[in-house]
């Protein structure tokens, strides 16, 4: 079985400040949104629930961009993606 | 160890924690806790000491805070925390309660969770939500929330809980089924001729007397009730009262007959003290006739209230009295509630009041 491509995640201060000690640049395995959800909780456990809800799909006020587009879980990542997860101005 | 008390806060901006020593007069102030989120209820888990705070960021979602040393350091938590997959998202948790071992969180949209772990892990307890009433449910100002919980203190199978705007509802059986519990408690925001529904009032606070089950007090929407068959029947008790509209009450940690309450001027009149003057009302007879105690609380150009939350009593002898106004100002009683004081000012809108004495 192939592995999924690697990507590079961008967290927002707003959930690092949340996970003391997790850094802000990752560089992980993950074809979709979702993958990449679940590869973060994986190294630090809880942050799904922190980004999606129960429905599921990514919080209201969670913004996700492959690269200038904005992202649901659904979307898929392409091979070397930058993804940024963002706190949305309208969550403040 | 010489005894001290706490004050547990929960903000608009996080949680923070008062301190002193019996005597109450100097109080050291530490916070915002949580990261600032919006917490709706802190409360002590007395088996554990934990310190458990109910929130909700709009980023983040919903979690309880837990800390483990008096509020130096926080962890987060809400695994398990969803009513499932297509379902509505759970907002905030804002209320907490233990039973035994268990410790319960109520949460918007209103629902009731468990947690066997100190609030690590939650499991929904649905037979609330399968309530039949459940579908006519509606949301108060505050949003749908189940913000009252009230276990039984020897029963672990009996739970009262109540919610904005569905009613009392109680529990015999740990959860699994429930029965409403507001016979006689009024909805003036309901047509003539139906405003004593079996359930869809707006009860603001629902408290229990000392040492005593059986006997519950509710704050409502439309009106001051008291019951002496746990909230099978509930009878007025709000002669003599400057309104009929507040949100807190707050029992007495011996009396069963002693409440305070924090009035205000209507529901739709503003919702702040009455003439700018602002009063905790007291009964010592279970409501038959009220004091209003004002020494010390603004008697001028007092625009405030005291949110559902946001009034708590200790344990000590005298008993102290506390509320927390939603303009960011904390009242202490040490006296019953004779004579108040200014303790913290310029905090962020205060949502709950909780105390903890440590010997």
């Amino acid at each position: 079985m192939t592995q999924p491509p690697e990507v590079r995640v961008t967290l927002p201060a707003a959930l690092l400040a949340l996970f003391p000690g997790c850094p802000a640049q990752h560089r992980l395995r993950a074809d979709t949104v979702e993958g990449v959800v679940y590869a973060l909780d994986a190294a630090w456990p809880g942050m799904r629930a922190r980004l999606c809800d129960g429905r599921p799909a990514l919080r209201q006020h969670i913004a996700v961009y492959v690269g200038e587009e904005r992202a649901t879980l659904d979307t898929t990542v392409p091979p070397g993606a930058d993804l940024s997860i963002m706190t949305a101005i309208s969550g403040g | 160890m010489a005894t001290q008390v706490y004050i547990l806060l929960g903000t608009r901006k996080g949680a923070f924690v008062l301190e002193s020593d019996r005597d109450r007069t100097d109080w050291s102030l530490r916070g915002p806790f949580c990261d600032a989120w919006p917490i709706n209820h802190v409360i002590t888990d007395p088996r554990t000491g934990a310190i458990h705070a109910a929130g909700g960021n709009a980023w983040f979602g919903p979690a309880v805070w837990t800390s483990r040393d008096l509020g130096a350091t926080w962890t987060h938590a809400s695994e398990g925390m969803t009513y499932g997959e297509g379902e509505e998202p759970i907002v905030a948790a804002w209320s907490l309660a233990t039973s035994g071992d268990r410790l319960y969180a109520g949460v918007q949209p209103a629902g009731l969770f468990a947690s066997n772990d100190g609030g690590k892990g939650w499991e929904h307890v649905a037979g609330l939500r399968a309530h039949p009433s459940r579908e006519k449910w509606t949301p108060g100002a505050g949003g749908l929330i189940l913000h009252s919980l009230v276990p039984h203190p020897t029963d672990e199978n009996q739970i009262w809980v109540a919610i904005s705007a569905a009613g009392v509802f109680h529990t015999a059986d740990g959860g699994a089924t429930w029965a409403p519990r507001n016979t006689g408690t009024r909805c003036d925001f309901l047509p003539e001729g139906q405003r004593y529904p079996e359930f869809g009032q707006c009860v603001h606070c629902l408290v229990m007397a000392a040492g005593r089950p059986d006997l519950l007090y509710q704050q409502n929407h439309c009106g001051m009730y008291r019951s002496a068959d746990g909230g099978r029947n509930w009878q007025s008790v709000e002669d003599g009262l400057p309104s009929s509209f507040g949100f807190p009450a707050a029992v007495h940690p011996r009396d069963p007959s002693t409440l305070y309450l924090f009035p205000l001027n209507g529901a739709i009149e503003g919702r702040y003290v009455p003439e700018g003057k602002a009063a905790v009302w007291r009964t010592r007879d279970g409501g038959e006739s009220w004091q209003a105690m004002r020494q010390g609380l603004p008697q001028r150009d007092a625009y405030f209230g005291v949110l559902r939350q946001a009034m708590a009593t200790d344990t000590l002898e005298p008993a102290g009295v506390y509320a927390g106004t939603n303009t960011g100002s904390l009242y202490a009683s040490a006296d019953e509630g004779e004579t108040w004081t200014e303790i913290a000012q310029h905090l962020p809108p205060i949502h709950s009041v909780e105390t903890l004495v440590r010997a």
